[in-house]
């Protein structure tokens, strides 16, 4: 999965999470999930949660610190992944 | 003190009727609420029938934001948001607002947070895997849950919490509201009460073998509070709110006025005297009654109805004995009295406030609603009231005050006096 997959399928990861769906639509790397997208602070863990289950990995508590924007997301994503790999 | 708090508001969740046209309608008639559980059959029961709502959380999907909702699976606050919303829109409110609304409190009770979410809980943390469980629990394990939800949709931002007294809970909620706007705190307060019996709780009650348990395959007849076949009650679930206003606030809006709330008290008989944990004793509910007349300069003939708590248990002889010392009234004397769990069995800490929105319903539509199942009045309590005071059918008569008084485990007594809104 490269990395526009990994941003295509965030897009349903995400989306339970935000009232802004016409945002969530046009997300690119840059999006902040919680300035951007109006994420309640506290539901970057359900975020995760979901996340863990939708790729099928594990998401350590220092690499899910990092998953504030897009960009940090899928770069934790990937490289879950490739360990998993 | 010269403040008075009126009801411009009311939302109802009930086993008989979600939305208050179906409740008024379900009253008036006469409809029960209760129905056979094949589940309660399956985990061998003694009592296999309940009162439910027809509810899903999908209902309230207007209500609160669709992020809200997605996690939400606490039915219990899932009653209250219908229940505590569409009583603020009845008001003439509208639910959005930017700014917090300062002068508006809430007080909605709650027995128990929901047992489905904490078995969730239980469930995933000895299976180590706590760290599954997100960032929606506590909110709907925390008792103040319901409040929780209801304020933050709606921005109130004055005296905001659950209280908590068992089956006096709903009457209480309500008298705590009514007293804040009376001392001057606030000018408008969203109270009520909100219960969910899910098997577990449902267990915990039929364990004490105090359920009604000859009437499963007649769940209609099951709740038969002042009759002498009555043998324990059953346990129902659903919410109860209203809108409390200062009458001058409400009149400066052109508020539509329901009723009044003239008075009431809350205390307990301290647990001796014959009261314990699990049965209120006489001396506290009799001083409960006239603590709550003398509250509202309503005097004990004025009384035309009382809508008791009224269980169908051994306590309802009891109860009976103490309204009629209370306001030493018996016989054709004594006002009609009537008990809604007959219609919807007993619905805990929800009982109360449920109980109260059809207290406001008859003095605004001046009508007394059947007591079900009472073809058999007990012979104790006829020898204390005329057999008239029981009606069995609904009955159109022009009504002023209504006492209605709920007691709870642990002793705790409340009682309201509602009186038809008078301009002077």
């Amino acid at each position: 999965m490269d990395r526009r997959e990994i941003l295509e399928e965030l897009k349903k990861v995400l989306a339970p999470y935000t009232e802004n769906k016409e945002m969530l639509a046009g997300i690119n790397e840059q999006t902040d999930l919680i300035n951007d997208l109006k994420i309640n602070s506290a539901n970057l863990v359900d975020i995760i949660i979901d996340a863990e289950a939708k790729y099928n990995i594990e998401i350590d508590m220092d690499s899910s610190e990092k998953m504030v924007d897009v960009k940090s997301c899928i770069d934790v994503i990937a490289e879950k992944m490739s360990v998993r790999e | 003190m010269s403040r008075r708090v009126v009801i411009t508001g009311l939302g109802v969740v009930s086993p008989n009727g979600v939305g208050v046209p179906d409740f008024l309608s379900s009253i008036r008639n006469g409809v029960s609420g209760i129905r056979f559980m094949p589940e309660y059959e399956q985990l061998n029961f003694n009592c296999q029938v309940t009162g439910l709502p027809e509810f899903e959380l999908s209902h309230i999907k207007n209500y609160i934001p669709e992020v809200a909702l997605n996690g939400l699976k606490a039915i219990s606050i899932g009653y209250g948001i219908k229940a505590g919303l569409d009583a603020w829109t009845d008001a003439g409110y509208t639910m959005d607002s930017d700014q917090p609304r300062w002068e508006t409190g809430c007080i909605f009770g709650c027995s128990v947070g929901d047992t489905a979410v904490v078995k969730n809980v239980i469930n995933r943390v000895d299976a180590r895997e706590s760290k599954k469980l997100g960032s929606r629990v506590v909110e709907q394990i925390m008792n103040s849950g319901v409040t929780a939800y209801i304020s933050g949709r709606l921005g109130l931002a004055n005296r905001v919490t659950t209280n908590s007294s068992a089956c006096a809970t709903g009457t209480q909620a309500i008298l705590m509201g009514y007293e804040h706007i009376k001392h001057g705190l606030a000018k408008r307060m969203l109270v009520g009460s909100t219960e969910h019996v899910d098997s577990y709780i449902f267990g915990t009650f039929d364990s004490m073998r105090v359920l009604a348990r000859k009437f499963n395959h007649l769940p209609e007849q099951a709740s038969r509070p002042m009759s002498a076949s009555a043998g324990g009650f059953v346990p129902g679930s659903g919410a109860g709110a209203m809108i409390l206003e200062d009458l001058d606030f409400a009149l400066e809006r052109n508020a539509t006025i329901y009723a009044e709330i003239a008075g009431g008290a809350s205390n307990s008989g301290g647990q001796r005297s014959g009261g314990t944990m699990t049965a209120p004793g006489p001396g506290g509910i009799v001083r409960c009654i006239a603590d709550a007349l003398a509250s509202s300069n309503i005097n004990a003939r004025q009384i035309d109805l009382i809508c008791g708590h009224l269980t169908a248990t051994h306590a309802d002889l009891l109860e009976v004995q103490n309204w009629g010392q209370a306001l030493d009234r018996k016989g054709d004397d004594f006002p009609l009295i009537n008990s809604l769990k007959s219609m919807i069995g007993h619905c805990l800490s929800a009982a109360g406030s449920i109980e109260a929105v059809a207290v406001v319903l008859q003095l605004m539509h001046q009508f007394v609603h059947p007591n079900l199942n009472l073809q058999d009045p007990h012979p104790e309590i006829l020898k204390l009231i005329s057999a008239d005071k029981l009606p069995a059918t609904m009955v159109k008569k022009e009504i002023n005050t209504i006492a209605k008084a709920n007691f709870g485990f642990g002793d705790i007594n409340t009682c309201l006096i509602f009186s038809k809104y008078n301009h002077t």
